[in-house]
């Protein structure tokens, strides 16, 4: 087993991707899609971070620095207001439907 | 094989094997909880990177509030009597071939890739030199960001209390 | 002070009514004393007017301004432009138009009080005030129609303000429609000049007219677009024989008449002629002088007989409009601009104070139930009975100078050219004047109170109806235009402020006194004369006006005086019995008191005819052409029982299998439209890889 490097924190960061998306697939519980969606942010953060600290030089030479992690900081800030407005859809739906589960709400279809 | 590796390798299971938990459990609830270990397990990884601030603010927003955020969408919209919040499964099969083929594809494409990365520096504090640049580079940004917070705020409310 | 601050100040007195139409009428239903905003508006636009007149006519006496910019070019050669002209004729009537329009602002605010659609009534004056200024302004013929339909569309609207009386929405469909056929003709000479000189501007065509190019090369034609041109006066002043819409057009509010159909509307045409006057040939100008002599004489005739305090107004007024008009066909162009300045200003002021007698009575109109007012009303009937002075053409008043000189032109013309005709009805016109507004006055304001209940409740009416009256009483007497009370010649305002008009028209199409002489003569001629306001025409001309001055002026104060004598002799002292003289000409006294029967001469005439006309177009349309359609349906019918056979089985079939085939498809493509986003996603997943493995 080599070194950790920058190649083992892609890996994790692509599984955690790859679970996020099996779970907005499969699972039928709207919370459940958004929780997938929550990873599918971490996977994103984990790259931005490991890319600042690896150091993946710039087209100036320059060193990434700290931006990457301003920009996981600024993802994170985003996260918590997606997550406040869908969870305040998924409320809605609820009392209008009854149901929070998406594959069921196919209203438009028609 | 130093600590740092065997770190690493321990919140990279950690994160990797509570999110498989996530995404198969068919209780939301326990999915929740499981979501809570991602959550630190990532916050580790980023601390194993050096991004002591980053690691603190996804251990509060993250887990102290997402997660309650999530944790009150499940109650509120699972009736209180049913005392096994479960969750169905749509389109297992061709999900599981879809995402595995996507999986072996981007794994494939990033090993294969000679990443132009330089040795990961000594970590260092870096919450006062964030503070600095956010405050300098990023000031509109930072604004703007204050703004959606705003905006999210009034419209999830606004949203939430509307009536059916 | 410079040239564009000049234009600066006259876009803002163009375009700031319209602004306070928009804001008036949007704001109208929301905020009750929004009109308070449009009368502040109209105060600025007099103001403005005022400072623009002031400079005009102190720093650029003798400049044409002109500001144009691009609109829009059909080709390279032919552009289309918007453009302002600020001459003195410019300025004045922009004065005139300001003055008025903002005084009938005031007079409207204690008059219309309590209307419903008090806001609204507000914001169309707003437009009028616009559009007037526009036709005013412009240096185009195109831009000039344009505004020119405005005011009409605005003259329809205040005309049928109170639209719930039936005969007041009548009327102001009549007054649009008989517009339109005089406006069809104007339409018609500016498509003439547009087709001959690709352009609209005044100056320009004038300018080709000059170095000789005229429509068609035919000087016929050159003298049927100004007879079309004019046309559009016919419709916008009430001449005869379009003159019909004037006298309906009183069922609007009596302010509206004032500013729209005494004082500025109806001068638009006079405005027209006098800015197309450089084209107008001796035919062209003989067309108009007959015209203009007709609507001066008939509308006078009519209104010696009319009870409606209004309806007496609205005749004189066509009647002097017939004045100006014949004015210009006798080539006395100063002093047609002369008398539509001054008749503007005693005009609204006989109006309005037609309308304070209207307030004062309670809405009634007929002045049978009048009487005795001078009592009641000592304003009303001071400024009353000066701006009748004014338009009988007593000395001392505005209205004998600028009457004078029409008279001693049309004298003069008879003189040089024979055609007496013109003068003669000119001083009867004169006659028939002062005798029918004394007669008004005497009924109205003298004698003793015939409707006692409405007398005793007549009460003068409040400041801001008053002071219009009073203002424009002012400016009916003599000092504001010439310090001479007997002639107008030296005034400033015939020499200073309007200029001897330059003629474009072809020399051999002119009148023998109007030919331009050698060019160096001609100036002399002008030098010579510049120290006297008459028309610099020609020597000739000039010697004709000088002998024609003094019997025309004491024959006009002659007759002036007579008429009015006469009123009292009739009317004041009853010396003669006028119910037994009317009775014994009956035939003419109801010939007059039905307006000569024009209008039930045009209703069995043009409206009966045009009804007839489409009766038999209905037949023609029901026998005829309904036969040769049943006949060729017949046919038809045989031959779209093979086509329908083909159809059936050929196209239908082809068309059904064509149908089939898009269900079938769309019946395998409808699985993967299941509504379900999760589906979707996958979808996506699948083609992620399938892109990753391709590129």
């Amino acid at each position: 087993m080599m070194e950790v490097g920058l190649n083992h924190f892609l890996v994790v960061s692509t599984l955690l991707f790859s679970m996020g998306i099996y779970a907005i697939v499969t699972r039928k519980n709207a919370i459940m899609v958004l929780m997938g969606v929550e990873l599918i942010l971490n996977s994103a953060n984990i790259n931005f971070i490991a890319f600042s600290q690896f150091g993946n030089r710039g087209i100036d030479g320059n060193l990434f620095g700290l931006h990457g992690h301003l920009i996981a900081l600024f993802v994170i800030v985003l996260a918590a207001a997606e997550a406040a407005i869908a969870l305040a859809i998924v409320l809605n739906i609820y009392k209008t439907l009854s149901t929070v589960n998406i594959d069921e709400i196919d209203n438009l279809k028609d | 094989m130093n600590v740092y590796d065997i770190v690493f390798y321990l919140f990279a299971a950690l994160t990797v094997i509570s999110a498989f938990f996530v995404v198969t459990n068919r209780n939301i609830v326990y999915s929740a909880f499981f979501l809570l270990f991602t959550f630190f397990g990532v916050a580790g990884i980023y601390v194993l990177l050096g991004a002591d601030f980053v690691a603190i603010v996804q251990l509060i927003v993250y887990v102290g509030g997402i997660l309650i955020l999530l944790l009150f969408g499940v109650m509120l919209t699972n009736k209180i009597t049913n005392v096994e919040i479960k969750t169905g499964t749509i389109n297992i099969y061709p999900a599981v071939i879809g995402v595995g083929l996507l999986t072996g594809s981007l794994l494939a494409a990033l090993i294969n890739t000679s990443w132009r990365s330089v040795p990961a520096s000594a970590p260092q504090a870096t919450t006062a030199a964030l503070g600095t640049i956010l405050l300098q580079e990023y000031a509109l940004v930072f604004e703007l960001l204050g703004i959606i917070l705003l905006i999210a705020l009034i419209g999830a409310a606004s949203i939430a209390r509307r009536e059916a | 002070m410079t040239e564009s601050v000049l234009i600066n100040i006259s876009l803002a007195i163009l375009f700031l009514p319209l602004f306070g139409f928009v804001v008036t009428l949007l704001l109208g239903k929301k905020v009750k004393s929004i009109y308070l905003f449009e009368v502040f508006i109209l105060t600025i636009v007099l103001i403005s007017a005022i400072v623009l007149a002031f400079g005009k006519l102190s720093y650029f006496i003798d400049h044409k301004i002109v500001s144009e910019i691009e609109w829009f070019r059909l080709t390279d050669t032919i552009v289309i432009k918007l453009g302002f002209l600020i001459d003195n004729l410019t300025v004045l009537m922009l004065f005139v138009v300001a003055l008025i329009s903002a005084l009938v602002h005031y007079f409207s605010v204690a008059y219309m009080k309590g209307d419903e659609r008090y806001n609204r009534y507000f914001a169309y004056l707003g437009i009028f005030t616009f559009s007037m200024n526009g036709i005013v302004l412009t240096n185009n013929i195109l831009m000039m129609y344009i505004f020119w339909e405005l005011v009409g569309l605005s003259s329809y609207l205040l005309i049928g303000f109170w639209f719930e009386k039936k005969s007041a929405a009548d009327a102001g469909k009549k007054a649009f429609l008989v517009n339109r056929i005089g406006d069809l003709g104007m339409f018609a000479g500016i498509l003439i000049l547009f087709l001959t000189y690709n352009t609209f501007s005044f100056d320009t065509i004038f300018q080709s007219i000059s170095a000789g190019k005229i429509p068609f090369n035919s000087e016929f034609w050159l003298t049927l677009t100004g007879i079309l041109l004019f046309m559009g006066a016919v419709g916008k002043s009430a001449q005869f024989p379009l003159h019909v819409w004037l006298p309906d057009a009183m069922e609007g509010p009596t302010p509206v008449s004032a500013l729209i159909h005494a004082a500025t509307m109806v001068a638009a045409g006079v405005y027209l002629t006098v800015r197309i006057f450089g084209l107008l040939t001796a035919d062209a100008m003989m067309f108009i002088a007959v015209i203009g002599m007709l609507s001066a004489f008939i509308p006078a005739t009519i209104a010696l007989t009319q009870n409606d305090i209004k309806k007496v107004l609205a005749y004189s007024t066509v009647s002097q409009l017939g004045y100006m008009v014949m004015a210009l066909g006798v080539g006395a162009y100063k002093f047609a601009f002369f008398h539509l300045v001054t008749h503007a200003f005693f005009k609204a002021c006989l109006f309005l104070g037609s309308g304070s007698v209207i307030h004062a009575m309670h809405h009634e109109q007929d002045i049978r139930n009048m009487g005795g007012l001078r009592k009641k009303l000592p304003l009303t009937y001071a400024t009353f009975l000066l701006s009748s002075l004014a338009i009988s053409g007593i000395p001392l008043t505005s209205g004998f100078l600028s009457k004078d000189g029409i008279l001693a032109s049309a004298f003069a013309f008879g003189s040089l050219t024979g055609y007496w005709i013109f003068a003669v009805v000119g001083f009867l016109v004169a006659l028939l004047t002062a005798f029918y507004m004394f007669r008004l006055i005497i009924i109205t304001f003298h004698g003793e109170p015939r409707d006692h209940h409405k007398y005793d409740h007549a009460h003068e009416s409040p400041f801001v109806m008053a002071m219009p009256l009073v203002v424009l009483a002012g400016l009916s007497i003599f000092i504001w235009y010439t310090p001479n009370p007997i002639s107008a010649d030296q005034g400033w305002f015939l020499t200073k402020w309007i200029e001897t008009p330059e003629l474009h028209a072809p020399n051999s199409t002119r009148f023998d006194f109007m030919q331009s002489e050698v060019v160096a003569e001609t100036q002399q001629v002008a030098e010579h004369n510049s120290s006297h306001g008459e028309i610099t025409y020609s020597e000739k001309y000039t010697e004709a006006m000088h002998s024609a001055h003094y019997p025309a002026m004491f024959l006009s104060l002659f007759v002036a005086i007579a008429g009015i004598l006469t009123a009292f002799v009739f009317y004041q002292w009853k010396k003669v019995n006028v119910e037994k003289l009317t009775a014994s000409i009956k035939p003419l006294y109801n010939f007059s008191l039905n307006k000569w029967y024009i209008d039930e001469f045009y209703h069995k005439t043009f409206v009966a005819g045009l009804l007839g006309l489409s009766k038999i177009i209905y037949w023609f349309d029901a026998t005829i052409v309904d036969g040769i359609v049943n006949g060729s349906a017949t046919v038809t019918r045989a031959i779209s029982t093979f086509t329908g056979a083909f159809d059936k089985y050929v196209v239908d079939g082809l068309v059904n299998f064509m149908a089939y085939l898009s269900g079938f498809i769309g019946l395998i493509f409808r699985r993967i439209q299941t509504g379900k986003v999760q589906t979707y996603i996958v979808l996506v997943i699948f083609s992620i890889i399938i892109l990753f493995f391709f590129f």
